[in-house]
């Protein structure tokens, strides 16, 4: 007989854990997934070129249904979970349906931050998670609409790309004087900056958002300099806080998101976390890669394997198109820290990378991002890059030219 | 801007790099530059060229040329001035000398790149009409101890033979000459000749060259033994009775005290294998060699001649010949390989101190002859200082004024920098110059004097086998440049001597230089073009190549002399004379064990003001570079492509080592062509000992006693750009010519930040592309504008340099716009198959790597299988001993 096992969540790492769980121990857990968006799970990844035209809605899909079909699975979309009975090891719908578990994985994810501005509340005070915010944004863009997006992060650039390229008047309010700061340097952002003016986006940095002021609709930004910014539109990318409020109120240790250990599981072995949602080691991922990695493992332990998660190394790939950004580990000179720099101000290109002892601990790639992977693979495995230093910065081909 | 009709189709002139004097076609362009050819008809060279002579065409640009007059102003700076201020000015300056100072206070120092016209009338001004006999010229430090041992032992300084008999000899003994890099047409007539004739060579130098490649047995002697190997001869074969006793009864004096002199220096095999340091068979089989072949030829160079004793090493050689009647046949006698197009030409003026005019001294007949053939008003009375006395006595201000013509002696004079020290110590300092920036010209001249260059210049040289020839032009005048005999002549004409030197042309000029020569001389002197004193100018122009004595009804002149006598001293008989006992100037010590020598390298020319522009001709030596034996090499701490400081108390240089077992130990050798201009630490000149012969006055540059210590630079690179950049101060650099601008390799202790920073200080930071490792030592860049490379720089640690083929190449073409600049900072191409490696053969730009993979794929096997498939060797043949090397070593791999 099949151990029941529900999934709350039908995103990324859902869908990843269920096909890695159909490819390890396909029939040994009754799976059912369980989401709160009425449709099939997609890749959110992809927002972004969605917004800008570049691809259609059904290029997002993640799996086809007869997919799911094809593994057993018990798809229940367009239903939220309620609450986490541990005693008796159920859950319970908003519509009232209980339903038994042996375990239970938390995929929930995240949602968008949306502090307490005055005039939060605004009708056109939006933000970018998902295809009904796609929609909502993608309609005041075609009408060339005066957009706002606070935050110039990942997410907020690629929301501001899709705006402009959709034909929004698009400006960009950033706390710090810099974009991206938590994955380029000084240089890397300016030169990011740079790229993003010229596909028309206005960046304004140093620019503290403290409320929105509109009649009946947002109609402006103000700044913490009196200033105020028109919108017709705007779009709060300021981070995302995980989706932990069903885990805490059944009493799972939570932080800021819930607390897994190395086996993905949480306080309560039936109990596990994955992806977004979840705080391992006191980092919560707000990337897709580890959640992928955490699905990984944690379908090898549900198969009876030995499998852990020791963390994942952050690497950043902004998706705007013809602005490539790649960034990975350290980054910042620091004790013990070498820096190689390559840099073509002309043709916007940067390449910085982070040695130490010998070993390659980070990477900035702006401009032309090819041989991330490779650089990826060799922050990952901590080789020596001694021997190949000189030819490091010009990518894969080189180095291994020079090895052989 | 350059108005470039041509002139005409073809032109017919001849090489300006060395003695051989070869035939050169010349086809302007019409934009200022010419193809280049070998001319079949001319006997030196039947059509060949070597690997400098093809490259001429790269080097007719005006880039760096000076066009018009120029005056020192008070800043030290040059205002451009008209010839008449300058000329007037010269002329003044020359006068207020002569009045305060006497007619000795004035020199001029000339050049064996002058043509003979030019000579004549500075050497007719100077000992004439100014009345100063202090005309030398850089003939001094290349030929005038041949030119003492000839007028020594025959009494004129007479070449007795041709080439042809190069062509004919049995026996080719080549003493202090690398002919393979230095003449390398002639070195191939000679290999011809063992090829086809199976002719023996033997090479006889302290340095195993390339020339000692291709020889049947080598003599590597201890340097400054040359003489007493010869004297050995002599007695070897006064022993095996091979003397024509006839011929030295009838032609000759003193054999007798000169056989005993020998005997006393050269008593037996032993003692001569212990004097030169050679086993005694070597020597023994030398000498059977030399008394079985009567048709040798002995030829020498500068090993020689470069000598404080090479008056009397020409001289022990000429009395093998004379002993034996070994002179003036057809592949048979001693032959001086001169050094420069026209050394010659200017020993036949009289151009040097130490003559008169026309091949006369100072007699007080040949004074008295000359003054009333010129009707000169101030004949000098007496010998002038030689090179190394002149510059001593500018340093010492009894010489006040100084003109320098078509020569570079703070580069190429014994100790260099007291020389350029001194110059700018002159009252009047003159210098007439192609170029806007040589050392010289560091000198500070009061004026500079822009001068006509080959392919503009007109007139006729002398080769080493007497053989006159046109240089004719090809090319305008560009700017305001004139040849140098209408200078001198301007400057006479201003002095008041205006009939004397008021000349239509080069062809009147000739005419009376002509008729000096046959003026009463009657068969008395060797040096007679009487034949050639009615040309007029059309005959002149259309004068063919011949070899002199051309007396009165001898039109096709003379190719060779005294198979039967007929000598020019006094009593028309050769005069064999006791050497010195051989030792050098000055002998090795404790503090200065090693005795440093100097030449050339394959594809450069003296000082490189014109070879250098050549891109073909830079890539085979690039940078000046020290050769140490292995052992030396261990025992100083120096490794191949490190650097070293050569010094001693005359001077210092550093260079990069390069490790050769061709070099004896407790030698070093070092070429002389790199100077200020062209290196930081390279002026070879600067470390040249001044100790001179006594007759001769050439200085022995090639034996200066001297030290080696390693120096270190933490960092290497280069940088490429179309115009000139300067390098952080300390650091050491060679330039080095290549296509699409300049190219210079460095050394340099500076950090990568100081090299990042003076980067964006000389390109600007805008469209610079850069690569950036300062903790790893590593700084390159790439400038751009508007999207084209304008520039390039590598730095990095010194045991991994940068290497700059690649980039060079993409460099080459000056509207290059990279498309992917950073790859171009990767230094190399992934594909690889653009490394050509280091130029081999130069006429044909064929790379080390193209030859080495024909040998590697088994395609190859020979020279002549290399010269099929890539062409390489197959002009000049100057690289061929490097081909055999690179094969051999191919084998040698494969068999390992």
């Amino acid at each position: 007989m099949a151990e029941p096992l529900i999934i709350v969540g039908k995103g990324m790492a859902a869908t990843r854990l269920v096909d890695e769980l159909s490819q390890r121990a396909l029939g040994r857990y009754s799976i059912a997934v369980i989401g709160a968006e009425p449709r099939l799970a997609y890749n959110r990844v992809l927002l972004s070129p969605l917004l800008a035209g570049e691809i259609a809605v059904p290029d997002i899909e993640l799996k086809p249904a007869a997919w799911w079909q094809a593994r057993g699975v018990s798809t229940l979309y367009g239903r939220a979970v309620s609450a986490i009975d541990r005693a008796a090891k159920t859950i319970t719908l908003e519509d009232g349906l209980s339903l038994p578990y042996a375990k239970l994985i938390l995929a929930t994810g995240s949602s968008p931050l949306k502090p307490p501005f005055p005039g939060i509340d605004l009708p056109g005070v939006a933000t970018f998670r998902d295809t009904a915010d796609v929609d909502l944004l993608r309609a005041h863009a075609e009408r060339g609409s005066r957009i706002v997006v606070i935050g110039g992060g990942l997410l907020g650039l690629e929301a501001a790309y899709g705006l402009a390229k959709a034909g929004g008047k698009v400006t960009v309010l950033h706390l710090v004087d810099r974009l991206m700061e938590r994955q380029v340097d000084a240089e890397g952002a300016a030169l990011l900056a740079a790229e993003m003016g010229r596909r028309n986006i206005t960046i304004r940095l140093n620019a503290a958002t403290t409320g929105f002021v509109g009649n009946g609709k947002v109609e402006g930004v103000e700044l913490a300099d009196r200033s105020v910014v028109p919108a017709d539109l705007v779009v709060i990318a300021m981070g995302v806080r995980p989706n932990a409020g069903l885990a805490k109120a059944a009493g799972v240790a939570v932080n800021r998101g819930v607390l897994v250990d190395d086996g993905m599981a949480s306080d309560d072995p039936s109990i596990f976390a994955i992806g977004e949602c979840a705080e391992h080691r006191g980092q919560v991922y707000g990337l897709v890669e580890p959640a992928y990695e955490q699905a990984r493992v944690l379908a090898a332990r549900l198969a009876g394997k030995e499998a852990s998660y020791v963390g994942s190394l952050l690497s950043t790939n902004l998706k705007v198109s013809g602005v490539g950004v790649f960034s990975a580990g350290d980054f910042e000179p620091g004790a013990g820290n070498e820096i190689v720099v390559l840099r073509d101000r002309a043709a916007g290109i940067y390449r910085k990378f982070v040695l130490r002892e010998g070993r390659l601990a980070g990477c900035i790639l702006v401009g032309e991002t090819s041989g991330a992977l490779f650089y990826l693979g060799l922050i990952r495995s901590g080789q020596d890059i001694t021997a190949i230093r000189a030819d490091l910065p010009f990518g894969e081909a080189y180095c291994v030219r020079e090895a052989a | 801007m350059r108005h470039d009709s041509p002139l005409a189709g073809t032109v017919r002139t001849t090489c300006p790099y060395c003695g051989v004097g070869c035939g050169v076609l010349a086809k302007p362009d019409g934009a200022g530059g010419a193809a280049i050819a070998g001319d079949p008809t001319h006997p030196a060279n039947l059509g060949r060229l070597c690997s400098k002579g093809s490259a001429l065409g790269e080097t007719l640009g005006l880039g760096n040329r000076v066009l018009h007059p120029m005056k020192r102003n008070a800043a030290g700076g040059y205002d451009r001035v008209s010839w008449d201020v300058a000329l007037n000015a010269v002329a003044a300056g020359l006068r207020g000398t002569i009045r305060e100072h006497g007619p000795g206070a004035v020199a001029f120092y000339l050049s064996g790149q002058l043509l003979t016209e030019d000579y004549y009338v500075a050497n007719k001004l100077m000992k004439g009409f100014i009345g100063s006999a202090h005309v030398d010229t850089n003939s001094r430090l290349c030929m005038s101890s041949t030119v003492a041992g000839q007028r020594r032992v025959f009494g004129s300084d007479t070449v007795p033979g041709s080439y042809e008999d190069l062509d004919c000899a049995d026996l080719i003994v080549l003493v202090g000459s690398n002919t393979a890099w230095c003449h390398p047409i002639l070195f191939r007539r000679i290999q011809q000749n063992r090829a086809e004739r199976g002719a023996k060579v033997v090479v006889i130098d302290p340095r195993v060259t390339a020339t000692a490649e291709d020889a049947d047995l080598v003599l590597a002697l201890k340097p400054g033994s040359d003489s007493t190997l010869f004297a050995g001869l002599l007695v070897d074969l006064a022993e095996r009775d091979l003397i024509d006793a006839s011929y030295l009864a009838n032609h000759t004096a003193g054999f007798e005290e000169t056989l005993a002199n020998a005997r006393a220096i050269a008593p037996d095999l032993a003692t001569v294998a212990i004097r030169t340091g050679l086993s005694m068979p070597a020597i023994a089989a030398f000498y059977v060699l030399w008394a079985s072949t009567p048709a040798v030829v002995t030829a020498w160079s500068q090993g020689v001649n470069q000598s404080a004793q090479g008056t009397d090493k020409v001289a022990s050689i000429l009395h093998c010949h004379l002993a034996t009647g070994r002179i003036g046949r057809p592949g048979g006698g001693p032959f001086s390989l001169t050094g420069q197009p026209n050394a010659m030409g200017g020993r036949e003026v009289g151009g040097l101190a130490n003559m008169l005019a026309a091949h006369m001294g100072y007699s007080p007949a040949e004074i008295d002859r000359v003054g009333r053939f010129w009707q000169a008003p101030n004949m000098a009375r007496q010998e002038g200082l030689k090179a190394v006395a002149m510059l001593d006595a500018v340093a010492g201000r009894t010489i006040r004024a100084l003109w320098v013509m078509a020569t570079n002696p703070a580069v190429s004079l014994p100790r260099a920098d007291q020389v350029l020290a001194a110059l700018k110590r002159l009252d009047l300092f003159v210098v007439s110059e192609n170029v806007l920036s040589n050392d010289t010209l560091r000198g500070e001249p009061d004026f500079i004097l822009p001068a006509a260059a080959w392919g503009e210049k007109d007139g006729t040289v002398t080769n080493s086998e007497r053989r006159i020839s046109r240089q004719r032009a090809f090319l305008p005048l560009p700017g305001e440049v004139k040849p140098d005999w209408w200078i001198v002549c301007e400057v006479a004409k201003r002095l008041g001597f205006t009939t004397a030197f008021d000349y239509s042309g080069p062809a009147d000029i000739y005419a009376e230089h002509a008729t000096l020569s046959a003026f009463e001389n009657e068969g008395s002197r060797d040096f007679d073009i009487g034949g050639h004193s009615t040309l007029g100018p059309a005959a002149y122009d259309a004068l063919g190549p011949v070899q002199w004595p051309v007396p009165a009804g001898r039109p096709l002149g003379t190719p060779r002399l005294f198979a039967d006598g007929g000598f020019y001293t006094a009593d028309r008989r050769a005069a064999l004379m006791p050497l010195a006992i051989p030792a050098l100037a000055a002998a090795v010590s404790e503090t200065f064990p090693l005795l440093l020598n100097t030449g050339r390298v394959r594809d450069q020319w003296h000082t490189m003001t014109r070879t250098g522009l050549s891109p073909r001709l830079g890539a085979h030596v690039s940078e000046p570079s020290v050769y140490v034996n292995p052992a030396d090499a261990t025992r100083y701490g120096l490794s191949e492509g490190s650097f070293a400081r050569v010094e001693n108390g005359h001077g210092a240089v550093v260079l990069k080592v390069a490790l050769d077992p061709g070099i004896q130990e407790g030698a070093l050798f070092a070429p002389i062509h790199w100077s200020g201009e062209t290196a930081s630490h390279a002026r070879i000149g600067a470390a040249v000992q001044p100790l001179c012969d006594p007759y001769s006055g050439q200085p022995e540059m090639k034996a200066t006693p001297s030290r080696i210590l390693p120096v270190a630079y933490a960092s290497r690179g280069f940088v490429l750009s179309r115009a000139a950049v300067a390098l952080p101060v300390e650091s050491w650099w060679a330039s080095v010519a290549v296509e699409g601008g300049h190219g210079k390799l460095f050394a340099s202790n500076a950090s990568a930040e100081h090299l990042m920073a003076h980067c964006r200080t000389v390109f600007g930071e805008d469209g610079l592309v850069e690569m950036i490792d300062c903790e790893g030592g590593i700084y390159r860049c790439a400038a751009t504008q508007g999207g084209k490379l304008v520039a390039a720089l590598f730095f990095g640690p010194a045991e991994r340099a940068p290497l700059w083929d690649t980039v060079k190449r993409a460099f080459a073409d000056p509207d290059f716009a990279p498309e992917n600049r950073l790859a171009l900072l990767a230094g190399y191409r992934l594909d690889g198959a653009t490394d050509a490696g280091p130029v081999v053969c130069a006429c044909f730009g064929v790379g080390l790597n193209a030859i080495r993979a024909a040998f590697a794929s088994g395609q190859a096997v020979s020279t002549d299988d290399i010269g099929r498939q890539l062409r390489a060797g197959t002009n000049c043949g100057s690289c061929l001993p490097e081909i055999r090397r690179i094969g051999l070593g191919s084998r040698q791999e494969t068999a390992a």
